[in-house]
């Protein structure tokens, strides 16, 4: 057993670094540390420089455009790319939609979807869930009949994230009322500048716009853009849903995090007119962080290096254990930030989180995004399947209850 | 023992209650938060003409005289309705202040007004880098013929872009954290060197940074007496705490209100989710913490009129660490049960949620509280 990184890595490491020294932008980086608004373009920028690398698609194999590396090396390629500040990579085309397309995908389809999104090209967003269907994803109602050569789907999808800016969604749709309720599922890929979708903003409790509903009214989709086989659909979604959870840990995220969460409280002052750090009671919560943390990663790299044994078995159930931990240690940094800032947290000042902003401010820089962070990554324990139904998945996968 | 109302705080509490439920619903409330000031004037006279301003202010002022107790019960109420109007800075902190070591004159000058709806309130005392440090003051008082100069920053002052006065601490003598040499000032918003920043607080509330620039005050402008303002600072805060306290069991109480029919209503996997049981014990810790919180409320409520002040700070401060906590688990909860609509702008559970996680922080956080309720073990 050997907890540190083989020579190849440690010279992956270093060739990932300087990578990053060279070619991420430090205005950019800049938006990121500092927790300003990042735009569409921002993550199209940054999608673009790795793509010239050849590094666009980290998680996929070389066959299909993609880097090859283990899932180690992945997470050391995320691990640096975080701690150097650069925006996290859009999940919805490199780790949702694609690794369905490429398991289930035909020829075609995999042609002409997966270099556009290798590129960012193509931006896509996430159709499954529904006003109705949150947790219990089966009972989904959105309809798509086929009529030759389309399927005509009417319905509406729910909290489509970040649908405001997207090409393209992947959608669960209801192609039979047949037999339970999983099995008239099918998985299609729909064109967001078709006739009849429409897109309204939910606004969130922070303020901001980051998710949406998205209507469809008689939307004609070509059956081609169906994925796989027609009421399969459910299969698919479950393979996709284990990809979603484990970039839910999010260790590198959490780690530049708390390394800032650490300067701001060298930077704060307590109540005793001390440096905020010198608090015993604060630096314990801060140390509880780092411990849980180190404690997430070491069990991320297990799965991971288990999953890597094993590729074809997926990570299964035991991605729960990361989603909840994850979650939760993320929305732990995310108040002790709020709380590190004191009175300073509680304006609510949105227009300073625009790059350039040079207005007036209450406390320091970091203050401004605290609060609103702490209320807005509530999310995490909720979208992605629920806390509660990853414990669910727990006590049934796991433990057989 | 007895924690019972009297029969007039019972009334005084329901008619308030049938007020804010007819006048105050959630989506009247958001639109008064949205609007240029942040609160509507025909509440805040309503208010005046229930008496509910000049409660706590003595009957030779126009006032009821009422206690920290009857505070408690409107408190709650306005709790219950996320209620955006400036009690807490009018008239709990700024009248109180008056009532307590106002002279004849100020008292004559400012209470009636403020029973009266008439004037609004705020209090000038945190400053950058003071945290909950309430000793913290730099902004500076000279003296000046007969009147002082005043010079500083106050940061976070509640109402403070809205109210016709501010009472704005200032140290005549001492290093920045002496706990002698603190005395209050009445300044007017718009006097002369007054210039402030306002803005809205994560809760759709107000506040201002206020600076002060050589600001001239008369004699007449000194409450109470001169450097020995902090004790008098203390109680007032202590008051405020209070307030909160019973402020938060009210959201508290309305946030399991809607997150027990939200569970009663919504439905996934063709059932309503209040029958799966991890929901129901999140439920009843939820109720529990509020219960508990309710408890301490009433503590801080009584105590806060001890004339032992190390008590009164002592049984404030377990208040304020238990309300704190519970309000935290109770806001985080109730989010999560409703799923991704408690994340939304749309329903009153997040901004419930909100209101108690900024009172949580106003005053001194749950931290805070307990490490000076911790420290304290260290005297006895
Ligand atoms: C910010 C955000 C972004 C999102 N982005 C997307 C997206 O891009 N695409 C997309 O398709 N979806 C997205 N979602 C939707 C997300 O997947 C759902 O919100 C989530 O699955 C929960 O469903 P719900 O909100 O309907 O909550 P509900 O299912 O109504 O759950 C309410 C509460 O009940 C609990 N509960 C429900 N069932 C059980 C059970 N059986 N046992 C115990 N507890 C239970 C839940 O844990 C929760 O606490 C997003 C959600 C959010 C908040
Ligand atoms: C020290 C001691 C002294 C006692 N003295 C007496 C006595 O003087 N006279 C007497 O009559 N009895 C006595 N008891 C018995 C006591 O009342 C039982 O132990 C108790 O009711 C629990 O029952 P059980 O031990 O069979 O546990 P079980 O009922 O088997 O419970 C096992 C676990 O399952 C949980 N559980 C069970 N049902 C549910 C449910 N519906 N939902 C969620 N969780 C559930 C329980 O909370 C527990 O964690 C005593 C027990 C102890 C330990």
């Amino acid at each position: 057993m050997d907890l540190n990184d083989t020579a190849e890595q440690q010279a992956f490491r270093r060739e990932v670094r300087a990578f990053l020294a060279a070619e991420l932008p430090p205005a950019l980086s800049h938006k990121v540390q500092h927790r300003q608004r990042l735009g569409k373009e921002d993550t199209i920028l940054w999608q673009g420089i790795l793509h010239k690398r050849g590094w666009g698609a980290p998680g996929w194999p070389k066959s299909f455009g993609g880097t090859g590396w283990s899932a180690i090396e992945q997470h050391i390629f995320e691990e640096e790319a975080a701690d150097a500040g650069a925006p996290r990579q859009l999940d919805f085309g490199l780790r949702m939609v694609a690794p369905v397309i490429m398991a289930f995908g035909n020829k075609a389809q995999q042609e002409r979807f997966l270099p556009r999104i290798l590129s960012g090209e193509d931006w896509w967003c996430q159709g499954y869930s529904e006003p109705g269907a949150g947790s219990d994803l089966a009972s989904l109602r959105t309809r798509a009949e086929r009529k030759g050569q389309h399927y005509v789907v009417n319905g509406q999808k729910a909290w489509t994230t970040l649908g405001q800016h997207a090409d393209w969604i992947f959608c669960l749709v209801r192609t039979s009322t047949e037999g339970r309720p999983q099995e008239g599922i099918s998985f299609l890929l729909i064109d967001m500048k078709s006739p009849g979708i429409t897109v309204r903003p939910t606004i969130m409790l922070d303020g901001e716009h980051e998710v949406n509903e998205t209507y469809f009214d008689d939307v004609e989709v070509p059956v081609e853009n169906l994925v796989g086989e027609e009421n399969r659909g459910w299969t698919y979604a479950k393979f996709l849903l284990g990809h979603e959870r484990t970039g839910l840990a999010n260790v590198g995220q959490w780690k530049r995090l708390l390394k800032r969460l650490e300067q701001v409280a060298r930077r704060e002052t307590a109540s005793s007119g001390r440096p905020l750090i010198e608090d015993a009671r604060f630096r314990d919560k801060l140390a509880q962080l780092k411990v849980d943390l180190l404690a997430l990663e070491v069990t991320l790299l297990r799965v991971l290096s288990a999953e890597a044994k094993d590729a074809k078995k997926g990570l299964g159930p035991v991605a729960s254990v990361l989603k909840i931990k994850g979650t939760e240690i993320g929305q732990a940094i995310f108040e002790l930030t709020m709380q590190a800032c004191g009175h300073d947290a509680l304006a609510y000042l949105p227009e300073a989180l625009e790059p350039g902003y040079s207005g007036p401010r209450v406390g320091g820089e970091h203050a401004a995004a605290a609060a609103g962070d702490y209320f807005n990554m509530r999310k995490l324990s909720i979208f992605g399947g629920s806390n509660e139904i990853q414990r669910n998945i727990i006590s049934q996968m796991l433990l057989g209850l | 023992m007895d924690f019972s109302y009297t029969e007039e705080q019972q009334a005084l509490q329901d008619s308030l209650r049938r007020f804010l439920t007819k006048e105050y619903d959630f989506e009247k409330r958001k639109h008064i938060s949205r609007s240029a000031v942040g609160h509507s004037a025909d509440h805040w006279k309503q208010l005046a003409e229930m008496g509910v301003l000049g409660l706590g202010i003595p009957e030779a002022y126009g006032g009821m005289n009422g206690s920290p107790v009857d505070t408690m019960l409107i408190m709650e109420s306005f709790g219950r309705a996320l209620v955006l109007e400036p009690y807490l800075p009018t008239v709990v902190l700024g009248a109180g202040l008056v009532r307590d070591v106002g002279s004849e004159a100020q008292k004559q000058a400012l209470l009636t007004p403020i029973a009266m709806g008439e004037l609004l309130m705020a209090f000038a005392h945190y400053e950058q880098g003071s945290r909950y440090a309430l000793e913290h003051v730099a902004t500076t008082a000279k003296r000046d013929g007969d009147g002082y100069v005043l010079s500083g920053a106050k940061s976070l002052v509640l109402s403070g872009a809205q109210a016709g006065k501010l009472i704005v601490s200032a140290r005549t003598s001492g290093g920045a954290r002496d706990r002698t040499g603190v005395s209050l000032f009445l300044v007017d918003r718009g006097a002369p060197g007054v210039s402030h920043h306002g803005y809205v607080t994560q809760d759709g509330g107000r506040a201002a940074e206020v600076k002060l620039s050589n600001v001239r005050v008369g004699a007449d402008a000194l409450l109470g007496q001169e450097g020995a303002a902090l004790p008098v600072i203390e109680r007032a805060v202590d008051l405020a705490i209070a307030a909160l306290c019973a402020e938060a069991v009210g959201a508290m109480d309305a946030l399991l209100e809607t997150t027990r029919e939200y569970l009663k209503t919504r439905k996934q996997f063709g059932v309503p989710i209040g029958k799966f049981q991890v929901l129901q014990h999140r439920m009843a810790d939820m109720l529990i913490a509020t219960e508990q919180a309710r408890s301490m409320a009433m503590v801080a409520a009584v105590k806060v009129q001890s004339e032992d002040a190390a008590e009164r700070r002592r049984m404030v401060s377990s208040a304020k660490a238990l309300v704190g906590q519970s309000a935290r688990y109770v806001g985080q909860q109730a989010v999560q049960l409703h799923g991704g609509m408690g994340v939304t702008d749309e329903l009153s559970a997040a901004h419930l949620f909100k209101r108690l996680t900024v009172i949580n922080t106003l005053f001194g956080d749950a931290d805070h509280h307990l490490a000076l309720v911790s420290d304290g073990l260290l005297v006895a």
